[in-house]
């Protein structure tokens, strides 16, 4: 391993290396944004919704879960410019992330709300809330702290996946570093520094997650 | 005859808490001594360190004329192998308040582990011992049940049978009735009592005053670590001495 | 939308879907038997009293669990020759997908070793059982039956992320898929096959394992 080398490479690269980890950053944050939003509403229709409702999103939620998020990623990338919805690669990966995102939140959102006692739903009726503010003021609250870890967890599987949009072109972190080791032959040192990059990046969002957590535990 | 048990000066500290303040106690082939007590005053901390299942850091226990647990080496206190102390551990047999079945094994799966793995006996020698014990203790008709399919008293009494289908020279009861329902009290401590009756050494830990009393040879009170007052059944239960035991005793159900 | 359906060519090559699902079964099978190898092991090194020890499988479990797998796949194929360690694609995939089954098995195992009661560990002891034979015939068959669930989802998990094998030209389904695609331009039909494949197969696995796992379960 040429240390100095590598180093001396890295300040070169630090352009395409940082717009990579840009695109990186923007994909996860956007995939976990609207995959959230989504998947709190799979959540609600899978716990509140009439029978044949709940059946659709069960089988949306076990074929996305079934189905490998690289299959998602090509899927959504090849099938999409085919049924003429021009979406660049980017646009589609972060489609995929964001309906694997929202299988996974929905599934939390739904093992969250069905684990709060039926007592508290009754006890908010009986005092003369609606569903909504039942939801929003009784519910909700307390699946949030359930909701929480689980749902850093899938934010981190989230990063993790965006790697994936690297083979339908993405130049996001990971692409931008093979774009890297193919001019500089330094394969070694750039796959661990992209490894370290990642392992950093879910590190922080752990963290955040712990820190979030202690703060809002019910005492 | 010679004492097939001898604990001497044993000390036992966890950190900086003394448990075990200096014990000494003898029992002979037969003996069966019951540890009385209030929770904290050691006596589950002794019975654990007869089988070394706790260490301890002073004084001796001497079983069927074996250190158990450690050797003077030149002036020099050393713990035996890992090896050597689980050979001395097969000695005792020892019940648990929990019972601790295997809950993977059979009933006589359970009590034929340590014959096959620990006495190296062949499958078929340990299988008919564990029957027998099985069928002492009254379990005979559920060996092919697991432990989650039976009792809290049925599992016990398998625990029993595990511990003394060993052939150990003494036989250690740590509180085997805590843990169970009331009604199923009785059969376990039936199982204990004709073991007494066949002449088994045994050194018990129970709040069972009223069976501590019918079945002992001899009742040891502790209290903070010491042993506060000794002697037999009818003396200690009928004519207690100290003043702590009197006041122990008023306060234990009989 | 204008689009003529037709699974013509998919049915032409049915064949190499199935082989390729048949790889992906296999690496997932090879992958979490090494993996349960490794993670019992680094399982046991989180829980060991000897700091180094711990520190390493600490450092080895949450190094892998925070690396995307792509990057450890195409790390083991490219880098690692340059460290003499050149393996074809398929060990090199198996290799890969073995560590990363262990990072997450040893986190199943340490927890499962954690929630046995310690009784269990004494009563082995009382009837003269050395340590490590406690751990063989006792903790680890115990451990093993109660954490048969996670070990399920984890092999499922596995055999989905057999996908990114293609990455690395590995000829497994999602590899086919792609040749298909691009072979045919049957974009709709090939995807959906291929993703129906595998859902199908996530469902037929997991009710194998269920039976499995009642099968194995400690009877109550």
């Amino acid at each position: 391993m040429n240390f100095s080398l590598f180093l001396t490479e890295l300040w070169n690269a630090r352009l395409s290396l940082l717009s990579g980890l840009g695109d990186t950053i923007l994909i996860s944050v956007a995939s976990v944004i609207l995959g959230s939003v989504l998947g709190v509403f799979v959540g609600l229709a899978m716990t509140y919704g009439a029978k044949w409702l709940r059946f659709v999103v069960r089988l949306y939620i076990d074929f996305l879960r079934g189905t490998p998020v690289f299959v998602l990623i090509l899927a959504c990338f090849y099938i999409l410019s085919v049924v003429g919805l021009d979406l660049t690669a980017f646009q589609a990966g972060v489609l995929a992330l964001t309906l694997f995102c929202s299988s996974h939140v929905g599934e939390i959102v739904r093992g969250a709300l069905s684990a709060i006692p039926q007592g508290q739903t009754e006890a908010a009726k009986s005092v003369g809330l609606t569903f909504g503010q039942t939801f929003v003021y009784v519910l909700l609250p307390q699946a949030l702290r359930q909701i929480l870890p689980t749902w850093v967890n899938t934010a981190t599987e989230i990063v993790k996946a965006s790697t994936l949009l690297s083979i339908i072109g993405v130049v996001e972190l990971l692409l931008a570093t093979q774009q890297v080791i193919s001019r500089t032959y330094l394969s070694l040192e750039f796959y661990l520094f992209a490894g370290f990059v990642y392992f950093l990046l879910n590190f922080v969002i752990e963290q955040a997650g712990r820190a979030v957590e202690r703060r809002i535990s019910i005492p | 005859m010679s004492p097939i048990l001898t604990i001497s000066g044993l000390h036992k500290s966890f950190g900086k808490v003394e448990v075990l303040k200096g014990i000494d106690l003898t029992m002979q082939q037969g003996d069966v001594v019951s540890l009385i007590g209030s929770s904290g005053s050691g006596k589950t901390t002794l019975l654990r360190c007869v089988n070394l299942l706790e260490d301890f850091e002073q004084g001796s226990i001497e079983l069927a004329g074996q250190s158990i647990g450690y050797k003077q080496e030149g002036g020099q206190r050393r713990r035996l192998s890992e090896r050597e102390i689980a050979r001395q551990r097969a000695m005792t047999g020892m019940a648990f308040q929990q019972f601790n079945l295997f809950p993977h094994m059979t009933a006589i799966r359970n009590v034929m582990l340590g014959l096959i793995k620990t006495k190296k006996m062949p499958k078929d020698e340990a299988r008919a011992i564990a029957e027998k014990w099985l069928e002492r203790v009254g379990m005979g008709q559920r060996r092919d049940h697991y432990p989650g399919q039976l009792s809290g008293g049925q599992q016990q009494r398998v625990a029993i049978a595990r511990a003394i289908a060993m052939n150990p020279q003494i036989m250690l009861f740590d509180e085997v009735t805590s843990a169970l329902d009331p009604e199923l009290v009785a059969e376990v401590l039936a199982v204990v009592r004709d073991l007494a009756n066949e002449g088994m050494t045994m050194l018990l830990v129970t709040h069972e005053m009223r069976f501590a009393r019918d079945v002992s040879s001899k009742v040891v009170f502790m209290h903070q670590g010491r042993i506060h007052e000794e002697g037999a059944p009818e003396q200690i239960f009928g004519a207690p001495k100290t003043e702590r035991l009197q006041g122990f005793l008023a306060n234990s159900e009989f | 939308m204008n689009y003529d359906f037709n699974f013509d060519v998919i049915w032409r090559n049915w064949d190499l879907l199935a082989e390729g699902l048949g790889l992906g079964l296999f690496l997932a099978i090879v992958s979490i038997a090494i993996g349960c190898g490794i993670g019992l092991l680094a399982a046991f090194g989180m829980l060991s009293r000897h700091r180094t020890l711990r520190w390493i499988a600490v450092a080895y479990v949450s190094a892998i669990r925070n690396t995307p797998i792509l990057v450890l796949i195409l790390f083991c194929y490219f880098a690692l020759p340059q460290l003499g360690i050149a393996l074809d694609k398929i060990s090199s995939f198996v290799f890969t997908l073995s560590i990363y089954a262990g990072a997450y098995l040893a986190e199943v195992f340490r927890s499962g070793l954690v929630a046995l009661p310690k009784g269990l560990r004494e009563a082995g002891l009382a009837i003269g059982l050395t340590e490590f034979k406690i751990k063989t015939n006792i903790i680890i068959p115990v451990m093993f039956r109660n954490v048969l669930p996670s070990l399920s989802n984890n092999f499922i998990s596995l055999f989905k992320d057999t996908s990114l094998a293609a990455a690395i030209a590995v000829p497994e389904l999602t590899f086919y898929a792609r040749k298909i695609n691009v072979e045919s331009f049957r974009v709709i039909e090939t995807w959906m096959v291929a993703s129906m494949i595998y859902v199908v197969a996530c469902y037929v696995i997991a009710a194998l394992l269920r039976r499995l796992e009642l099968r194995l379960a400690v009877p109550r």
